[in-house]
């Protein structure tokens, strides 16, 4: 036999066209190259130049073939024709769904356009979606931000004016000692990645705080296995560490933040907790050596961090610092006395606390950069403090993830790594003052039929007179955002809308408009619950929420419960906007944004979502997207419109090519030819900062002009860390009696013990109102990094790797009840009981049960069979998670929300748990199957790609 | 081992068939072929047929079965390829005896026809034994027993076989029952050696060293790749429930062993010799089907280290 | 060419970082995404949205706990070919569709003459081969040789799919057999292993291991101040302090 190897072919044709565009697998926004063959997806691969991922991709993006040619994808415009739920549809025209839209939304808006709730999900077209939803005139707008990570985003924002959530990063190329607090995947899903190999090349240390040790978890160098819910003690001890030990970055904190400030104190005073002012209102210092009290902007003097004064009218007031001191050297902070309820061994926290200070103080860098700051004082470098943190949904998902957030911006601050080399860095347009100088609309008085909002919905409330309340105190959206529930719900509560409006509490309403979010099962709490809601009917029979448009690209679990469906692309045949005025996409050293662009064209009847709602802006004649002729401003659809609106003059959705010749960035005039600029791009525009703008932004005095020449910030006055948070404050004083505005009675204790100024630990909601021990565990969910939501489900490829989950106990709490591995066991919280499947793993807090999040799926949705795991050994916790608190006397049941926020505390869960007497079984409760009638069959067998290679051949 | 029908079918008729050309090629070598021309004609066509139906069991299940020409060009390294060439080979001897039977033909060549047919048997037979033999990856194959079994077994089926025709006309000899006799003897100790040998052996290879990390202590399996099981969970991690495995074994003693024995004595003394070689040919099949479904079902493959086995 | 070429010089391979991988399957799927469409195209799948899901891969990732304590961690493992110097998987090819290459190593099934037997896939230890039931042919990671060399692909881009897509940069391609080579080098530096060493296979893919704890040199804790208050309460330490500093 001859032993000739055959001659392969090295170098076959990989594609007949490559585009370039940005990936939706996920909110990351990478960039991609589609390529095309024979007018199939070829192959998607990360683009290189792109500034989210440089060329590398997820697990999800890799699959984006399988998402795109999903069976479980929409086919054309529905209309609902058996009762909510059976998924009886009938097929209607484009026309005939946006005239039918046009008159439900029309009704509303010409009588009372509160009756209109517009919420959306995991879009990224708030900037759209709110715009429009301004016009229209109904308060009642918001995105999902309520229930996923506003803790994150108001406890950074109301601290330094950034935050962790998507508005910044470590400085993952400098920093040598790296925590992480609470994250799985989080949405800068490559970057983190990209990140932690980064450190390890640089042989930098990794803490990770969580109470499970998988994914990122995993290769840290440290693992802390923290018991749910108790990182704010955590980081409290470490932070009575850095006080004990005298570890502390003075300098930083005199010229950064409000350490010197004094705090009026005057008990049963109106002001009493606030700062004392000058006539200005600018807040006061002390010169310790002259006793004098001068504004704190007046950078001559070193203020005083310690020791009471008397103000000039005769009362005490105090530095923050000296408050801070005292908080923290309480007892109760002391990593002894904290090493019960956190889990973790004091002499570990001690530990820890040591490395971070010597890596902070001993181990600092130093970059040759002159930069001067915002009070016009140069410096001949920069100093950085390469101790960086990162934390998402670990912390935000509780109750008290506000101030914990906020406890640990604390200890960053006291190490001075806030926006330094090798620290925390800000992602442009951030950092911004703190708080925002953002209000929430949507009063109640303001609503008028056919009027638009004044202005955008969300905000952030500097006190009780920003509240959107009527004057009995009730709130005025339907989701209670703004209102004593939840006073600083910056990005609304969109978790409780459905309930809200299938109880009318505040009110009844007419349309509920959804967009991306799938409410009728994995982003509700209580889906039973919400079911019965969504399908509600009042006495005549009617259903309760009369009408529901919904907005989704597949046959997802919310389809069968509206009554319209506008079906929307997918990522590869829509144009999208990544805008500046949104959330961007923006690195830490550059100012991005992208869009994303038809890369195919849809082979059914589907169209862009925001296609559709300029479309019906120009139908409806909503004001800013309609001439004075009465004509739609853009006619030519969403291209147009990212091309031609400006918010503000010369400053428009994007923010790359402005101007006639296209040579302008941030603000220019309109340029017809920018999208073809960003497509020949690679879809999305960077403009590098000036090295001299790298660092120290919030004081950076050239950054600060640059920021505001290009429309990226709003004031050149440096952002000063609130410590002490001052807004929080006027609403404990409202709580004591101060003010016309108060908050009703029941509210009052809840007001006065949550509104602490300075960052505290308390136990979270549920946990401190059921008994420890019937629930005597903790139930979390963790993101599977290669699973978006309930997206991944209909992945061919991905729902391979996990077509269902298990619940991860605890080796010890497997001897206990005597599981072993894929026992069925039941789960109980205070709502009700669910049916699953363990795994025995040791890498987890010994309190604490785990799953996959989202991986159980209703039958009859995502084009799945009935028989497929994920309905039938698949489970969800949010069966078990009350969107209530449990019943207290006095009747009144909040939000299962943090108080401050709203944050929906998805995290909060206490279980028991219990060996299941069943051999095999299903997971309970077990749904009735949805009907899909409307649906083509799903095909049996895959062989994707079999003819780009008989092409070939 | 997944254990496939087509495979337990090909392996157990064809060795029964080559077993059963054994015999007759032996029997013609030495002048002993009972009865007349047809006897050898139809006795060596079943065995023919035999070997024909495993091979095209085992053709038809391969993925690709039209391109099976292929296999036969990797004799020098591939047992399977020396088998499928052994095979055909043999074909030819084989099948010029029949023929000559057919015709009547009285040839000088005979004699080395049988010889060669005789040869081209053990020869197969030894390849498919040492297709699972040489996997060192599976260690129940790995053993040097493994193919001796093969050929003692498909000697033994076969002899039954042979036995249980030449009593149809009445011609079974004393000598080819005693052969018989010998033969499951010989497969029998054998097997009992093999399954003291592998049982006592507990692998040599540990989950550790597969992943090998031994420096980070014991492993445990946290998640598999995919939820679902794939290929090589399929094929390769089939496994037997001990108990269950034993009553197994206790199935192929009495039937592959012990009744043939019995049945074998039984025609050697008593009448009915047709009736009691039936019997031992359903007995030895059932038997042969049995042993072999185990040998692959008890079989561990050392890639399930990473899906879950401890050693292997 | 079923026997296995001479030794050659040339040993393409993989290197897999450990340390770093965080079990986010973007090397399986992009792997699964590639080949599908690739030189052994397609990678079928079976009952893709039933009950039992199942397909061809060629790149698989599991995760495994180690050890008990403070010591015990969790690894996330990717296994695929690893293009062993001396495998069975190619001897025992009936049909020499198995087959090593003498150029670089590489082992490859050739799709056009695979009789989709098995045996191979019997033969190989790191359950790394995997049958396509659809198509009828022996599957497995072919070192994306329909990229390594594609003149068609920018330079920067003739990698495997799964090293270009690794986001932690947990997975590095090059040449094994030339010890200069930064893939060699840092299986050198550390001390980077064989995967069943003891089978004997010789595979060329490495792998890495977990690292030792990086822990910065523990500062010493500071001393408090002992001039105002040199027995005072914390407070009244950390106050003093603070004044001597800032003065
Ligand atoms: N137990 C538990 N529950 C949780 C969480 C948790 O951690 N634990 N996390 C919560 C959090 S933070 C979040 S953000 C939510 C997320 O929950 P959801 O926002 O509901 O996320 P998805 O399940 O992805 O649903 C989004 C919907 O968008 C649809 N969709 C996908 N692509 C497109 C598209 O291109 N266009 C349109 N129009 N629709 C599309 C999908 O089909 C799906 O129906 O879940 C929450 N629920
Ligand atoms: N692949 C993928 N990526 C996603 C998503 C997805 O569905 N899939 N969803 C996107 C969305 S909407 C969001 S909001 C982000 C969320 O991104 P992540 O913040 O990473 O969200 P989770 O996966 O919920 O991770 C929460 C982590 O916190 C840990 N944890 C729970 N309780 C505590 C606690 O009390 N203390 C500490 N320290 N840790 C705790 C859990 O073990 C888990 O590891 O991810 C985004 N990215
Ligand atoms: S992280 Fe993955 S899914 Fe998300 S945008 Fe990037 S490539 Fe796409
Ligand atoms: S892509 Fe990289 S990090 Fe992700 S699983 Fe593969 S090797 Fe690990
Ligand atoms: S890993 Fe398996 S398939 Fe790959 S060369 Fe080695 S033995 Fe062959
Ligand atoms: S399956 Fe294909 S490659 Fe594998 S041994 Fe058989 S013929 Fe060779
Ligand atoms: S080298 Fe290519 S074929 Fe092999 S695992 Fe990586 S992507 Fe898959
Ligand atoms: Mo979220």
């Amino acid at each position: 036999m001859s032993s000739k190897e055959p001659q392969i072919d090295h170098s076959p044709e990989v594609s007949d066209e490559i585009k370039k565009t940005t990936c939706y697998m996920c909110a990351c926004r990478c960039g991609i190259d589609v390529h095309l063959k024979d007018g199939k997806v070829r192959y998607i691969e990360g683009n290189r130049d792109h500034p989210v991922n440089k060329g590398v991709l997820c697990g999800k993006g890799a699959s984006g073939i399988m998402q795109h040619y999903s069976p479980a994808r929409l086919q054309s415009p529905l209309k609902r024709v058996g009762p909510r739920g059976s998924g009886q549809f009938e097929a209607i025209s484009w026309d005939e769904a946006l005239e039918t839209a046009t008159e439900w939304l029309g009704t509303v808006r010409k009588t009372d356009p509160k009756k209109l709730a517009f919420f959306t999900g995991r879009d990224q077209s708030q900037s759209l979606t709110g715009f429009w939803a301004m016009q229209y005139g109904t308060p009642n707008f918001a995105a999902h931000g309520g229930f996923c990570s506003v803790n994150m985003a108001a406890g950074g924002l109301y601290t330094f004016g950034g935050a962790f959530w998507e508005f910044g990063d470590p400085d993952w190329e400098r920093t040598k000692y790296f925590m992480l607090f609470g994250v799985a995947e989080d949405h800068a899903s490559n970057p983190i990645k990209m990140g932690i190999g980064k450190l390890k090349e640089n042989g930098a240390k990794m803490v990770s705080i969580n109470p499970v040790r998988t994914g990122y978890n995993a290769v840290a160098d440290e693992w802390v296995g923290i018991r749910p819910g108790t990182d704010a003690l955590f980081v409290g001890a470490l932070i009575h560490e850095m006080f004990r030990t005298q570890q502390i970055d003075l300098d930083y904190l005199i010229r950064y933040t409000n350490a010197p400030w004094l705090v009026i104190e005057d008990p049963g005073a109106a002001d009493d907790g606030l700062f004392a002012r000058d006539e200005d209102g600018e807040a006061l210092v002390c010169d310790p050596k002259s006793g004098e009290f001068f504004s704190h902007k007046d950078k001559s003097i070193t203020p005083a961090l310690t020791g009471a004064r008397t103000l000039p009218d005769g009362r005490t007031a105090r530095p923050v610092f000296e408050l801070m001191a005292e908080r923290y050297l309480e007892p109760e902070y002391a990593p002894d006395a904290v090493s019960e309820a956190t889990g973790i061994p004091a002499e570990q926290i001690t530990r820890i606390a040591a490395e971070l200070a010597h890596v902070a103080f001993k181990e600092e860098i130093t970059i040759d950069q002159p930069w001067t700051d915002a009070w016009g004082r140069k410096h001949d470098k920069m100093i950085g403090r390469p101790v960086s943190m990162h934390a998402m949904r670990g912390i935000s998902a509780h109750s008290n993830g506000f101030q914990t957030c906020r406890m640990i911006h604390i200890l960053q601050i006291l190490l001075g790594s806030i926006d330094c080399p090798g620290g925390f860095r800000y992602k442009p347009p951030y950092p911004k003052q703190t708080p925002p100088n953002l209000l929430p609309h949507g009063a109640i008085q303001d609503i008028k039929p056919e009027l638009p909002l004044g202005g955008p919905h969300l905000g952030f409330p500097h006190g009780p007179q920003h509240l959107l309340i009527d004057d009995e105190g009730n709130p005025n959206r339907i989701d209670k955002a703004f209102s004593w529930d939840a006073p600083i719900s910056a990005h609304g509560l969109m978790h409780m809308v459905i309930n809200n409006a299938a109880k009318k509490d505040p009110y009844g309403i007419e349309v509920l408009f959804l967009y991306m979010a799938n409410m009728a099962w994995n982003s509700s709490m209580n889906v039973p619950g919400t079911l019965d809601a969504l399908t509600a009917k009042d006495e005549n029979g009617d259903y309760v929420i009369p009408k529901i448009i919904y907005v989704d690209s597949y046959y997802s679990e919310t389809v069968p419960f509206a009554d319209l469906i506008l079906p929307d692309t997918t990522y590869l045949e829509r144009y999208d906007c990544i805008s500046l005025l949104d959330r961007p996409i923006s690195e830490a050293d550059m100012v991005a944004d992208s869009i994303r662009h038809p890369v195919v064209q849809p082979d059914r009847d589907v169209r862009g979502f925001q296609e559709v709602l300029i479309d019906l802006a120009g139908r409806l004649k909503l004001p800013k997207f309609t001439n004075e002729d009465g004509s739609p401003k853009y006619p030519g659809g969403y291209p147009d419109y990212i091309v031609n609106h400006e918010r503000k003059p010369g400053i428009g959705p994007l923010a790359g090519w402005r101007g006639k010749d296209g040579d302008k960035f941030g603000v220019g005039d309109v340029n017809p030819n920018q999208l073809n600029k960003y497509i020949e791009n690679g879809a999305f525009h960077e403009h590098k900062i000036d090295p001299e703008f790298a660092f120290f932004r919030h004081a950076n005095r050239g950054y600060l002009d640059w920021g505001i020449e290009k429309g990226i910030r709003m004031s050149a006055e440096a952002t000063v860390f609130q410590l002490y948070s001052e807004p929080l404050q006027r609403f404990r004083l409202a709580a004591r009696g101060h003010g016309d505005r108060q908050p009703p009675e029941r509210a009052k204790d809840r007001i006065e013990k949550h509104f602490d100024p300075l960052p505290f630990w308390y136990a979270p909601l549920e946990e401190s109102l059921v008994s420890e021990d019937e629930f005597p565990l903790h139930a979390i969910t963790q993101r599977p990094m290669h699973m978006y939501h309930s997206w991944g489900s209909q992945n061919a490829w991905l729902r391979q790797i996990t077509a269902q989950n298990r619940l991860y106990i605890h080796r010890s709490v497997g001897e206990k009840i005597g599981a072993v591995d894929d026992d069925w066991v039941w789960l109980k919280s205070h709502l009700g009981r669910i049916k699953c499947q363990v795994r025995l793993m040791d890498g987890v807090n010994p309190h604490t049960v785990w799953t996959w999040n989202a991986i159980g799926k209703r039958r009859g949705a995502w084009g799945l069979d009935d028989d497929a795991p994920e309905s039938n050994q698949g489970f969800l916790l949010n069966h078990l998670i009350s969107e209530l608190l449990p019943e207290r006397e006095g009747g009144y049941r909040y939000s299962n929300s943090d108080p401050i926020t709203g944050q929906a505390a998805w995290f909060d869960l206490r279980v028991s748990i219990a060996k299941a007497d069943v051999e095999a079984g299903v997971t309970e409760p077990f749904f009735e199957p949805l009907g899909n009638a409307t649906q083509p069959a799903s095909p049996t067998k895959l062989a994707y790609g079999a003819d780009f290679r008989k092409v070939d051949a | 081992m997944h254990p496939a029908y087509s495979v337990i079918f090909f392996t157990t008729a064809s060795g029964a068939g080559y077993g059963l050309l054994f015999w007759l090629s032996l029997a013609q070598l030495f002048g002993q072929m009972p009865g007349g021309r047809w006897f050898g004609f139809f006795a060596i066509a079943l065995a023919l047929l035999l070997i024909t139906a495993g091979l095209l069991s085992s053709t038809l299940h391969l993925g690709r079965p039209e391109r099976a020409i292929g296999a036969f060009s990797q004799w020098r390294s591939s047992w399977l390829s020396r088998e499928g060439v052994a095979a055909v080979v043999t074909y030819v001897p084989a099948g010029l005896l029949a023929l000559f039977y057919l015709f009547g033909i009285s040839s000088g060549l005979a004699p080395v026809l049988g010889a060669l047919a005789a040869i081209g048997a053990v020869a197969t037979v030894y390849c498919t034994g040492m297709i699972y033999g040489s996997l060192r990856t599976i260690r129940q194959w790995n053993h040097p027993l493994v193919p001796y079994i093969y050929l003692a077994f498909a000697g033994s089926t076969g002899a039954i076989l042979f036995g249980f025709l030449a009593s149809l006309i009445g011609a079974a000899s004393i000598g080819l029952l005693i052969a018989t006799l010998f033969l499951i003897g010989l497969g029998t100790s054998l097997k009992i050696a093999y399954w003291k040998a592998v049982d006592a052996d507990p692998g040599q290879y540990t989950r550790e060293m597969a992943l090998g990390l031994p420096q980070l202590g014991k492993a445990r399996p946290l998640d598999p790749p995919h939820s679902t099981p794939n290929f090589v969970m399929r094929e390769m991690g089939y496994s037997v429930a001990r108990n269950h495995a034993a009553k197994l074994r206790k199935i192929v003693m009495a039937c592959l062993m012990i009744a043939p024995v019995l049945l074998v004595i039984l025609a050697l003394l008593a009448p009915l010799d047709g009736l009691w070689m039936l019997l031992a040919v359903v007995a030895a099949g059932i038997g042969i089907v049995t042993e072999r479904w185990l040998f692959f079902a008890e079989a561990e493959h050392v890639s399930q280290l990473f899906y879950g086995a401890e050693r292997a | 060419m079923t026997s296995l070429p001479e030794p050659t010089s040339k040993k393409l391979g993989l290197v897999i970082d450990l340390d770093i991988c965080v079990g986010c399957q973007s090397c399986a799927t992009s792997c699964k995404e590639w080949n599908t469409g690739g030189y052994s195209a397609p990678l079928s799948d079976h009952d893709p949205y039933g009950a039992d899901p199942s397909g061809a891969w060629l790149n698989r990732i599991h995760s495994y706990e180690f050890g008990e304590g403070p010591e015990a961690k969790t690894v996330h493992f990717p296994r695929s070919c690893l293009h062993c110097e001396e495998p069975d998987c190619v001897t025992v090819c009936p049909t020499g569709a198995s087959y090593k290459r003498a150029e670089d190593g590489i082992v490859l099934v050739n799709p056009d003459t695979c009789i989709g037997c098995k045996l191979c896939s019997w033969a190989c230890p790191y359950g790394a081969r995997e049958y396509d039931y659809d198509d009828g042919v022996m599957k497995k990671c072919t070192l994306c040789v329909d990229r390594i060399y594609n003149e068609n692909l920018p330079e920067e881009d003739r990698v495997p799919a799964c090293v270009r897509s690794c986001p932690t940069g947990a997975r590095a391609f090059g040449d094994l057999g030339d010890p200069d080579s930064d893939v060699s080098r840092s299986v050198a530096e550390r001390e980077g292993f064989n995967l069943l060493e003891e089978f004997g296979y010789k595979p060329v893919n490495k792998y890495l291991p977990p690292r030792k704890a990086q822990v910065p040199t523990q500062a010493p804790e500071k001393q408090p101040e002992q001039v105002a208050a040199p027995n005072g309460t914390a407070i009244e330490k950390l106050f003093s302090w603070v004044d001597k500093t800032l003065s």
